[in-house]
């Protein structure tokens, strides 16, 4: 097993750990972090349950390996709520009745957050687009739409 | 339409669990962690059908932390899953029966050492003769694989003279439909931790539906009595029928890995695994037939249909009769024949999915009332408004349609918000844009077929403080039954929504309450709660009233307060006096749901104890150049009884059309010579958020007076008639009578240029 020596910022903490250079981002996330919110949904960057902000872009952590972020800033579901709209859209989320069964709901926020963070202004055919790697099987999506709209205008 | 003056009932509420799925606390299956924990994975059939000879891990045992294989060896009960006919071996012995299915497990210290040690082992088989084709399967001369005749389950149902009346009949019609699979694709896969207690018990966290199939599952495949057994639901990412019975196997496999290595074992599916080997919607075939004399009254409906079952029958046998009985539509029809089959082939075994066997037969039959329109030049609203169920009626099995039933106002609401009367064929281009129609009816909760299963219990326990604790057997995968089952509780009690604690499912704190499917949870769940409620309210507005110093029938109850004149005392109050008074704070509830009948042999009685209905118009865009169709617009119309939370029954219907959607148009798996081809999210498209229709949604209250509240259910109805509307817009739009789902593009487009 390869180690590397891997130095990070976590949701805004500095982190230093040796890590198994072959370890995928998202079970370095939920296995040694153990920050449980990162969700994996297909393993194959399909799905989008696994995203995370890796210095503010919208990532696939399934797709990744941990040593890729490298003296780079990531952001969990957990810290989301320190981001401009992080709060607004969990709370929206939760108003428009956009999260079902969960499953699917960080990676949608952690989405979300990229679009309105490049794009305070983002029409609902900009937010579609932005969401097109996410996927929900509950809500149809229509609230997840209301609910990022609507953390925007907050 | 909500006349009387609830607290909590009929309220958009909240979610009560959202704010902590949404923060990414909430912990499912697979974020829980136990001390010593190994990791197992499934070693799985290469073939459609072989005969084990033997298994062989030499090369597995190589890899670090490797703890051992587990096989039908070391189940310790009987080999035998416990679901309706109990033909599934936990782990197989002498033959596998489908491409995937789990043949041992190997168990490791770490998720990619079990992956790896999985892949290592060799099963040594010899390949048997397989069947793919399920109307094959039925012939005589084909290779037999479950029975004498392949035949897992079979129903008939006889009203009237089916032959005769089509003679007598000016316009006849009749057509062959075929669907294809779906797979449920909840976002969570399949995953289950089994934790060995001291005293030889087992504790199984699982994401399920059902967490007591589970129970009797564990307890038969380890031989342990079931007070031995524990399970306990972790937040279950989503479900759809697709975590009613397979959970329980999953379960069992942890299970007997943590017997065996007595630690913790964590079993978590990865996609292609869940795709290849866990339940799907059955593909179908059928024929039906319509006869109606020329002023468009329906006389006689034949209707032969066959369900691929793959390998095992687990539900097959139910699945089937939930499409037998509603396979002539909701129409008032004298003279019916119906005649249902779910035949044994070598692929993944069928099960539960949002509709139970009902999608599929309504694509047909409801394609097929359109046809039967064109025929008579009708149009297709009149023609079933002419039918269609309504108080009075009798249905197929000769069932009475009580008072609630909002069936023709649901179909006057969507004709008149989509402008139907007025609507052409619009051109554009190459585009062609029109409406289509189909409406449903739904038997509520499990029917005749299951009604020794259809009762469900529930224990609610006040503390001093005020707060409430209520369990119930019927389980949260996503619906909102939480928050709808705690808005019960608090509106009976009259207590602060916030007072009410629901929890996911512990199989040792309630009865077994059946299933958590057929749209019954807030039904029966519902009603267990009012009643244990009921005694607890009498002893706390005795004490409100006492305090208040009225009489109990002078004071008001409402939103947590108790009122007389300008006094007040709370909820917390009041329970604080019954406490000081030494009343008894818990109680349980019991519900068991009405007597329904079906006589074996003509399908005659009281299937269901109630119907929801829907009515539904797609507006759909095809290109007659490709053949791809956009689904511009559902308006959809459901009468589901009352609405406990209407916000959370608008996000269910947007959810359950959208999945009709998928299955309509676009989702298509493919299994070509018994084996799955396109396991994952790349290959099986599911909707996107670009895909999206636009939503116009109407609900119909028509109150049930056996339902809590006077709700009725609502968790699958919305799925149900979307394939059949965009069909027959597609049709109204380009002329093409298309007979399969999914309607892909290449196919549609054929049809277009055949039709040329
Ligand atoms: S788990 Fe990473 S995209 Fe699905
Ligand atoms: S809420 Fe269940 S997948 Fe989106």
């Amino acid at each position: 097993m390869k180690k590397f020596h891997l130095c990070c910022t976590v949701n805004g903490e500095k982190i230093e750990k040796e890590i198994d250079s072959s370890l995928r981002l998202i079970d370095f996330i939920r296995d040694d972090l153990n920050l449980k919110g990162t969700k994996e949904g297909c393993g194959e960057g399909e799905c989008g349950a696994c995203m995370v902000l890796l210095d503010g872009k919208a990532v696939n952590s399934c797709l990744m390996m941990a040593v890729q972020i490298h003296k780079k800033n990531l952001v969990t579901i957990e810290g989301i709520h320190k981001h401009k709209y992080g709060r607004e859209l969990k709370d929206s989320f939760v108003k428009e009745a956009a999260v079902q069964c969960g499953f699917c709901t960080p990676g949608f926020i952690i989405a979300a957050q990229e679009i309105l963070a490049k794009n305070p202004k983002a029409s609902l055919d900009e937010i579609k687009e932005g969401l097109t790697g996410n996927l929900c099987r509950c809500t149809g999506y229509e609230n997840i739409f209301k609910a990022v709209d609507k953390a925007r205008k907050k | 339409m909500n006349k009387e003056n609830f607290s909590f009932v009929g309220k958009s509420l909240d979610r009560v669990d959202a704010e902590i799925k949404a923060e990414g606390r909430a912990l499912y299956g697979d974020d829980l962690d136990f001390p010593g924990m190994l990791y197992a994975a499934a070693v799985r059939s290469p073939r459609p059908r072989i005969r084990i000879k033997s298994i062989d891990d030499s090369a597995a045992r190589k890899v670090e932390g490797y703890a051992g294989l587990v096989s039908y060896k070391d189940v310790r009960g009987i080999n035998k899953w416990p679901v309706v006919l109990n033909d599934y071996p936990f782990l197989p012995q002498d033959e596998a029966r489908f491409h995937g299915e789990t043949v041992a497990l190997v168990a490791a210290s770490s998720r990619r050492a079990a992956k790896k040690a999985a892949s290592l082992v060799k099963i040594n088989f010899e390949e048997l003769p397989f069947i793919e084709d399920p109307l094959k399967a039925l012939e005589k001369d084909s290779v037999k694989i479950y029975g004498k005749d392949n035949v897992i389950s079979s129903f008939i149902i006889k009203k009237g003279d089916a032959e005769k009346a089509f003679k007598d009949c000016d316009i006849v019609i009749e057509k062959e439909f075929r669907t294809n699979y779906q797979v449920h694709a909840y976002l969570e896969t399949q995953t289950a931790t089994a934790v060995p207690e001291s005293g030889g018990e087992m504790t199984v966290y699982s994401s399920t539906q059902c967490p007591f199939y589970v129970l009797d599952a564990v307890a038969a495949a380890c031989g342990l009595p079931n007070n031995k057994v524990k399970i306990i639901q972790s937040v279950t990412g989503g479900g759809f029928g697709g975590k009613e019975d397979v959970p329980a196997l999953v379960a069992a496999h942890a299970a007997l890995c943590a017997l065996k290595f007595k630690r913790p074992v964590r079993l978590a599916y990865d996609r292609k695994e869940d795709f290849m080997s866990m339940s799907k919607r059955h593909p179908s075939w059928s024929r039906v037939k319509y006869g109606a004399d020329k002023n468009g009254r329906i006389k006689a409906c034949k209707v032969k249909y066959v369900l691929d079952a793959g390998a095992y029958s687990t539900l097959s046998p139910i699945v089937l009769w939930r499409g037998t009985v509603h396979a002539a539509g909701p129409y008032n029809i004298e003279n019916i024949e119906i005649e249902t089959y779910a035949a044994a082939t070598n692929k993944v075994p069928c099960g539960a999915y949002r509709g139970f066997g009902q999608p599929q037969i309504c694509f047909a039959q409801e394609s097929l009332i359109d046809d039967l329109a064109e025929k008579l030049a009708m149009d297709p609203i009149d023609l079933r408004m002419k039918n269609m169920l309504k108080t009075g009626d009798r249905t197929a099995t000769g069932q009475k349609i009580d008072d609630s039933c909002g069936l023709k106002e649901l179909a006057e609401i969507v004709r008149k918000k989509s402008g139907w009367d007025k609507s052409k064929v619009q051109t554009n281009g190459d585009k062609r844009r029109a409406l289509g129609f189909s409406c449903v009816y739904y038997g509520v909760g499990l029917g005749a077929k299951g009604r020794y299963l259809d009762r469900a219990g529930a224990f609610v326990n006040i503390y001093r403080d005020g707060s409430v604790q209520v369990n119930v057997g019927n389980t949260e995968m996503g619906q909102g039954a939480l928050t709808v089952l705690s808005q019960i509780a608090a509106e009976t009690l009259n207590a602060p929504m916030k007072n009410i604690k629901l929890s996911e499912v512990d199989t040792s704190k309630v009865p077994d309450s059946g299933p958590t499917v057929a749209s019954r949870t807030t039904l029966m769940s519902g009603n267990a709660i009012i009643e244990a409620c009921l005694p607890l309210r009498e002893n706390i507005f005795s004490c409100a009233a006492s305090m208040l110093k009225a009489g109990k029938n002078q004071i008001k109850a409402f939103g947590g307060f108790f009122y007389f004149g300008k006094r007040k005392v709370s909820f917390e109050e009041a329970v604080k006096e019954c406490w000081a008074q030494r009343l008894k704070m818990s109680e349980q509830g019991w519900y068991v749901a009405p007597k329904t009948t079906f006589d074996i042999k003509d399908g005659q009685g009281d299937a269901y104890v109630i119907y929801s209905y829907s009515a539904d118009i797609a507006d759909v865009e095809v290109d007659i150049k490709t053949g791809e169709k956009t689904v511009h617009k559902i308006y959809a119309a459901y009468d589901v009884g009352r609405l406990i939370n209407p916000k959370l029954a608008y996000a269910q219907a947007h959810g359950g059309i959208l999945q009709g959607m998928g299955w309509a148009i676009m989702e298509n798996l493919v299994i070509k010579d018994g084996i799955m081809r396109n396991p994952n999210f790349t290959d099986y498209v599911l909707p996107i958020s670009t895909d999206v229709p636009e939503y116009d949604i109407s609900f119909v209250e028509k109150l049930y007076k056996h339902g809590p509240y006077k709700a009725k259910g609502m968790g699958e109805v919305p799925l149900i008639g979307v394939a059949a509307a965009i069909r027959n817009a597609v049709k109204k739009a380009c002329g093409v009578s298309l007979t399969e789902a999914p309607m892909l593009a290449e196919k549609t487009l054929k049809a277009v240029k055949e039709k040329k």
